[in-house]
């Protein structure tokens, strides 16, 4: 069954020189409970699809569907997760997070059972009425993720979520997420620089090649979680990623000293 | 180790008691001229004078504390701050929505900026004469003087702050279902905040200035008022308690306002002052 069904997607960008092609006829089908993480050197085209699944900016050509229903705005229905938190930082946590169900029209101790329920679920309770800047990195992310919890949507997309975490903290929430994914049934388009991260979580890994971004590798992770990075299996995967990413960074690199880009 | 905070105190008050310890000394070795720079005790006494209610308690005439607020001083700083207030409250009033407005719409600020920016260069003093003409003399100049103070550096930082919110917080808003009013007011004014109370210190302060320099003009009491009438008698002892007085209250406004920003920015991470 197709949660997400991403049909001839074309994006290109006009520049004074002409125009970049981000995306190239992208043709995906993703599974709803799905964990999918796109993977590809910087400047790939993998903030541009998540943006266009989100609704921030329309594919030049094609169209996505999501949950049966075509994309032409961001909605509540596909909770994003940014790199840099994108918290309230006016907000307390708990503000943050009860921002959504307000939006809704959540009525005040309903939404207030969620949140507490939020918290919980993330460990933060203590955390409620502190400010973003008084927190750590991991437990912005944390704080993050209750905010598109609370809204139940079916759909998460997440771009480099925690590309900004140092490794111990990276393990920890990418565990806490598995756990949620498990327990919630959240289809997940994750975005990541990491092959490692990416073989950690995801289903399904979806390499994609430097302008024009396309669809280079479709790979099923059919280990079993919680997966052991030092096993022979990860190491296999890995080594061939790494070898499909490293033709892309290339070929990236080649661009840049050609002067044709500074991504 | 921190500081003890009466030490800092003591620390700060040292330069200014060796200063006016040196003016008494000078004043009593007869190096100035009193009737154009009077000794400190002299102006104390003066000030004292200002300060305290003119005539004996008189039950009948009202209740004690009537009494106590009699004083000409008092008199003054309440005109001169009901001025500011009122001033300010004007200005601010008109510059917040047409910032805001110019701020969010490109469409506006291309219609209104050229306006501004043609305006805003015409210090407030230089409305004085029209200032009378449209409006006599009394509260409604000054009035009018100091909200065209205030107007401007609302406007400007209120525009600079609405233009500078972070499109992050635009994007998440919109992803978490927020309509174009719930951004306006739940996103776009909180995050401009930091940038539009900075507007409201310097709008403060340039009412200030204005409420002197307009009193001298325009009205005939308030502190502004007083020094300038204190020259016609020669009186320097009170035209220097009048200038002190004004530091004073300026120093109490600037930290009130400050205190009321520090409670309002306390989610700000790069919080100044
Ligand atoms: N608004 C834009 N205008 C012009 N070009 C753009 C724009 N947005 C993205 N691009 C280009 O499209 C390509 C894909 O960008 P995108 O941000 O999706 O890459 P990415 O894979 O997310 O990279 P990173 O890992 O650095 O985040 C890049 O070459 C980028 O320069
Ligand atoms: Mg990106």
């Amino acid at each position: 069954m197709a949660d997400i069904l991403i049909d001839h997607v074309h994006k290109r960008f006009p520049i004074p020189e002409g125009e970049v092609v981000a995306l190239k006829d992208i043709n995906l089908d993703i599974a709803q409970g799905e964990f999918v993480c796109l993977l590809g050197p910087s400047g790939c085209g993998k903030s541009t699809l998540l943006n266009a699944i989100a609704g921030f900016s329309n594919p030049t050509d094609g169209t996505i569907t999501v949950g049966g229903k075509a994309v032409t705005g961001p909605g509540p229905d596909r909770g994003m997760v940014f790199q840099e938190y994108a918290l309230f930082p006016w907000m307390t946590v708990a503000k943050n997070i009860r921002f959504g169900l307000e939006i809704k029209g959540m009525a005040n101790d309903a939404a207030d059972a969620r949140v507490t329920e939020l918290l919980d679920m993330l460990g933060m309770r203590e955390f409620a009425n502190r400010f973003p800047k008084d927190l750590s990195g991991g437990m912005r992310q944390r704080v993050a993720i209750a905010r598109v919890l609370a809204l139940d949507s079916p759909v998460l997309l997440m771009d480099e979520p925690f590309g900004a975490l140092d490794a111990l903290t990276r393990r920890s929430l990418q565990d806490e997420l598995l756990k949620i994914w498990s327990r919630l049934g959240k289809t997940i388009v994750f975005v990541t620089h990491s092959i490692e991260e990416a073989i950690y979580l995801a289903d399904r890994i979806i390499v994609l090649t430097y302008r024009p971004g396309t669809v280079k590798s479709d790979v099923r992770v059919e280990m079993a979680r919680p997966r052991d990075a030092a096993s022979p299996e990860f190491n296999a995967l890995k080594r061939e990623l790494s070898r499909l990413v490293t033709e892309e960074q290339q070929r990236h690199e080649a661009a840049e000293r050609a002067g044709l880009t500074t991504d | 180790m921190r500081r003890k905070p009466w030490l800092t105190a003591l620390q700060g008050a040292v330069v200014p008691l060796l200063l006016l310890a040196l003016w008494q000394a000078a004043s009593s070795a007869g190096l100035a001229n009193a009737k154009i720079m009077p000794s400190p005790v002299a102006v104390a006494v003066r000030w004292w004078a200002y300060l305290a209610p003119a005539d004996p308690y008189d039950p009948a005439v009202g209740s004690y504390l009537t009494w106590i607020f009699s004083g000409e001083l008092i008199h003054d700083a309440i005109g001169s701050l009901y001025r500011v207030v009122m001033g300010f409250l004007v200005g601010a009033v008109l510059a917040l929505p047409l910032g805001l407005l110019m701020g969010a719409s490109t469409k506006a600020f291309r219609w209104l900026n050229p306006l501004v920016e043609v305006l805003r260069p015409i210090p407030p003093i230089a409305y004085i004469p029209l200032s009378i003409l449209w409006f006599g003399l009394g509260n409604p100049p000054a009035i009018f003087l100091i909200s065209l103070g205030a107007f401007f550096p609302v406007l400007v930082n209120t525009i600079a702050g609405v233009r500078q919110v972070d499109g992050i917080y635009l994007r998440a808003a919109r992803n978490l279902g927020a309509g174009p009013l719930t951004i306006f007011r739940r996103v776009m004014l909180p995050a401009a905040t930091p940038y539009i109370l900075s507007g409201v210190r310097i709008g403060i302060g340039t009412a200030f200035i204005v409420v002197i320099v307009s009193e001298m003009i325009a009205v005939n009491n308030g502190l502004g008022f007083r020094i300038l009438e204190a020259r016609e008698y020669f009186w320097s002892d009170k035209i220097i308690a009048g200038m002190f007085t004004i530091g004073l209250l300026g120093l109490a406004i600037d930290s009130g306002v400050t205190r009321i920003n520090t409670h309002l920015l306390r989610w700000h991470r790069g919080l100044e002052h």
